[in-house]
Formats: structure tokens, C-alpha cells, sequence
């Protein structure tokens, strides 16, 4: 495959970035998008220029590194995937490819496509967790919960932290993230005695942190890898209601 | 300023509360505004003359102008804090699955904004007796601007753009608010469907009829 590929290049976060056109014609349609970057890469090193410095890690859709904006779309076009799983069939021979990092001031650019996304780390830190006795593990039944409860739940754990509903939204809004860390714990027991606090913390950091307000546009769950949905989002709204009015 | 207007979910809910008391409004005045088709001028300048001077109203009129202040205010904050939150743009953005028009809100609201100026220079100042104007015939003032067919025109383009604008303003008013449910989430969004068509159509349809046919 012959392609065009327009990347973002910016040496620090302090360096004004630019787009580098690469006429690469080392791509299969049996790659992945990231064994593509990996193959530019090589050929970049040999000819003695600073590669593309990318975000992976485990490369099987689940650890959310991979954040990468291809063609106008968080982790490339293709449905509920990573940019790991984007598959180099996806794109035509000829093809131009614009590949640029998540935009966001909360996101600010460390080098090339990586991104500094401790913004949603310190969220997490200002209430994403439950306090409980450390030991051992407690018996799965010693505490009932609602099959409905634990699927829903179990829905909205899967957010892999990737950023790409902050990246997807226009107006760079984590409220996507923060709904499905906020409903993973809400909706079970273990979550609910620590609730009217964790979601005023949350929202409180996610605000002190520049992230944008949401407009219910739905960008966010339309681009989502692990297709969390906006019903999260109205959760945090009554969780977030509930705290603010009840004693 | 956050410490005065609260976070951003309660910039949200101030937003959805006033939007939604601006959607029930509408309904009323739509009502009042189909009185203008009947030929005879009095039931509809005795319900101008009611709204006017009646303390119930006059009441209602102080939150009504509060809601689209508010509505208005609070848009520009969450509008500019929005852009500020994405200081560098992509340079190719794609088309997602996405509600529309609420991409442009802020737009449609500057578009409707506009109209509401003219509106209120039309009729709403004349009634407080700041702009020149017989407050005690409106219905003969609504007959004379619809004769004209750029006011007409300016009138129909921002009915369209009221019907974008409250086509995701509906729903994402009840989103807001915390209610999305597989079960009624579809509802919410049929009716807001049909009111962002039949309400804007029902107000398009009154200068039409004058013109042509009065």
C-alpha cells in the first residue's frame, strides 16, 4: 500500500508542532495501524530521523495507551476499536492520513501523538474508589447484588480511560469518563456509601481541570471503543442532583 | 466565576430549566397567535390586552424574561468556556453519529437571538412604550409587518433555525436533567421531534396565511 500519511510532529510540549507529510509505501493490508506507524518508524531510524513518538502498551484494545486522532476520528474510523485493532484494510491504497493527537487543553502535548492524560488520573484520585479494609478477598456472595445491577455496572467499568470521548467531543467535555467511573460504583453497594461525595469530587477536579462542558452532543459514546453510553451521563447528573439536595 | 455559577453540571441545569420554561412559553404564544387568523381583530387584541395588564401575567412576564436572559447568559459562558477547553483544532475533523444541531447551538441561539431583538423592537417595546406604536391594536401592527415579504422571509429563517435550535434542545433537556432511560428515552425524543416541527410550523404558517390570503 502507497499512502500519504500527514503526521503531527512537535519535538516537547514547549515546541510549536507541525504536520510532516511521509510518502510511505511499506504498509500491508494485514497490518495493524500501529505495525504500520511501527514499520514508518524503522524506516525513519535508518534514515536517521527522530521516529514518531506514539502511546501503546498491551496493543489488545484494553489498556487505552494507543490514543491516536486518524482521519477526524479518535482511534481512526472503525467501530469500537482502539487504534490498535484498526486494521490497515480499513484505508485504500493512495490513501491520505491525517494522524494527529487528542486536542485538549486538558491534554496537553508531550511530544509527537502522546499526551499527557494525568487529568484523568487525578479525577480518578479525587474519588474513583471505595474505602474498605485491606485483607483478604471477601466471599463472592457474602453480599448480595441485583444481576440487572452488576451487568450494568460491569457496562460502564469497561471505559479503558483512553481519552478519545475528550478527544471525540467538541468541546474537549470528560463527562463520558467521569459518568462511567461515577455509575461503576453507584450502582453496587459497595459504592453507594461513599456516592454523594465521590460525585461532587469528581465533577469538582474535572471542572479545576479545563475539561469543557457537555452539550449532549453524544460524539463521546458514538466514538467510544468500549461503547459507553450517555445513559451514564444522565446517572451522574441525578447522582450529581441528589448529593447537592439531600442532607 | 465558577464559584458563583456552580459546576458545570449545574451551569447545565440552570440552562435546561430556563430552556424548558422557554419551550412551554412558546406553546402559549402560539396559542395566541393563532387568534390572529380570525378575521374579527378583538379576540386577539383582547388577549394581547390580557397578557399586558394582567398581574398573574405580569408576574410570569419577570420569570419569562429571566428565563431567556438566563437561557442566554449562562449559553455564552458554557459557549466560551468550551472553546477555551480546546485551544488547538484538528485539522481534519469526520463526520460521527452524532445530534446535529447541537454542534451549532450556539449559532442557531445568536440566529434566534437576532429575531427576538426585532421582535421585541416590534412589539414588546411598543407595549413597555419605548418604541412608537399603537400597543392597543397589535393586531392591526402583526397585519402591516406581514404584508411585507422581507420581514416575512427574516421571520420563516428563523422559525427554521427555532426548529433546529429545539430539536436537541429538547431531549438534551431531559438528558440533563438525568433522564435517559432505554424505556422513555425514545419517547422524549419523538415528542421533541415533533414539537421542533409542528410548534415553528404552526408559527410559519400564520404570516403565509395573512399574506396570501387576507
Amino acid at each position: 500500500m502507497k499512502l500519504t500519511l500527514k503526521i503531527w510532529r512537535q519535538k516537547n510540549a514547549d515546541a510549536k508542532g507541525k504536520f510532516v507529510t511521509y510518502d510511505f509505501d511499506g504498509a500491508s493490508p494485514d497490518m495493524s495501524f500501529l505495525e504500520m506507524l511501527d514499520a514508518l518508524n524503522t524506516k525513519l531510524i535508518k534514515a536517521r530521523i527522530d521516529p514518531v513518538a506514539f502511546d501503546h502498551d498491551c496493543r489488545e484494545g484494553i489498556c487505552g495507551a494507543c490514543g491516536m486522532y486518524i482521519n477526524g476520528h479518535p482511534h481512526g474510523p472503525g467501530k469500537a476499536i482502539t487504534t490498535c485493532h484498526l486494521s490497515m484494510r480499513e484505508f485504500k491504497d493512495g490513501d491520505t492520513i491525517y494522524v494527529e493527537p487528542w486536542r485538549a487543553k486538558a491534554f496537553p502535548v508531550v511530544k509527537d501523538l502522546i499526551v499527557d492524560r494525568t487529568a484523568f488520573d487525578k479525577i480518578q484520585i479525587a474519588g474513583g474508589f471505595i474505602s474498605t479494609n485491606v485483607g483478604s478477598a471477601p466471599d463472592s456472595h457474602a453480599l448480595p447484588v441485583e444481576k440487572s445491577k452488576a451487568d450494568e455496572a460491569f457496562n460502564s467499568a469497561v471505559c479503558i480511560g483512553c481519552g478519545a470521548c475528550v478527544a471525540a467531543c467538541k468541546n474537549a467535555s470528560a463527562m463520558l469518563f467521569v459518568s462511567a467511573k461515577i455509575a461503576q460504583f453507584a450502582l453496587l453497594p459497595q459504592g453507594r456509601i461513599e456516592a454523594k461525595e465521590r460525585v461532587q469530587a469528581m465533577v469538582k477536579k474535572m471542572d479545576e481541570l479545563g475539561f469543557g462542558n457537555c452539550s449532549n452532543t453524544g460524539a463521546c459514546e458514538a466514538e467510544c471503543p468500549k461503547e459507553i453510553s450517555l445513559v451514564n451521563i444522565a446517572r451522574l447528573n441525578r447522582e450529581f442532583y441528589c448529593a447537592k439536595v439531600s442532607p | 466565576m465558577d464559584k458563583f455559577l456552580g459546576s458545570c453540571v449545574t451551569k447545565k441545569l440552570v440552562m435546561a430549566i430556563a430552556g424548558l420554561f422557554l419551550i412551554l412559553f412558546l406553546l402559549v404564544h402560539l396559542g395566541i397567535n393563532f387568534l390572529l387568523l380570525i378575521d374579527d381583530p378583538v379576540p386577539f387584541n383582547s388577549a394581547a390586552h390580557f397578557m399586558s395588564n394582567n398581574v398573574v401575567v405580569k408576574v410570569f412576564e419577570i420569570f419569562l424574561i429571566a428565563g431567556f436572559l438566563i437561557h442566554i447568559i449562562w449559553g455564552i459562558i458554557l459557549q466560551v468556556q468550551n472553546w477555551l477547553a480546546r485551544p488547538a483544532r484538528y485539522k481534519k475533523t469526520a463526520f460521527s453519529q452524532t445530534s446535529f444541531f447541537s454542534k451549532y447551538m450556539i449559532y442557531l441561539g445568536i440566529i434566534i437571538g437576532v429575531f427576538l431583538f426585532i421582535h421585541f423592537m416590534n412589539f414588546y417595546f411598543v407595549k413597555l412604550g419605548w418604541v412608537e406604536g399603537d400597543h392597543e391594536n397589535f393586531y392591526g401592527m402583526v397585519n402591516d409587518l406581514f404584508q411585507l415579504p422581507l420581514y416575512i422571509v427574516i421571520y420563516l429563517v428563523s422559525f427554521l433555525f427555532l426548529a433546529f435550535h429545539l430539536h436537541h434542545a429538547f431531549q438534551s433537556a431531559f438528558q440533563t436533567l438525568g433522564l435517559n432511560h432505554n424505556k422513555y428515552t425514545p419517547v422524549i425524543k419523538g415528542i421533541g421531534l415533533i414539537y421542533s416541527i409542528v410548534v415553528p410550523l404552526g408559527f410559519s404558517i400564520i404570516p403565509i396565511v395573512i399574506y396570501f390570503f387576507k
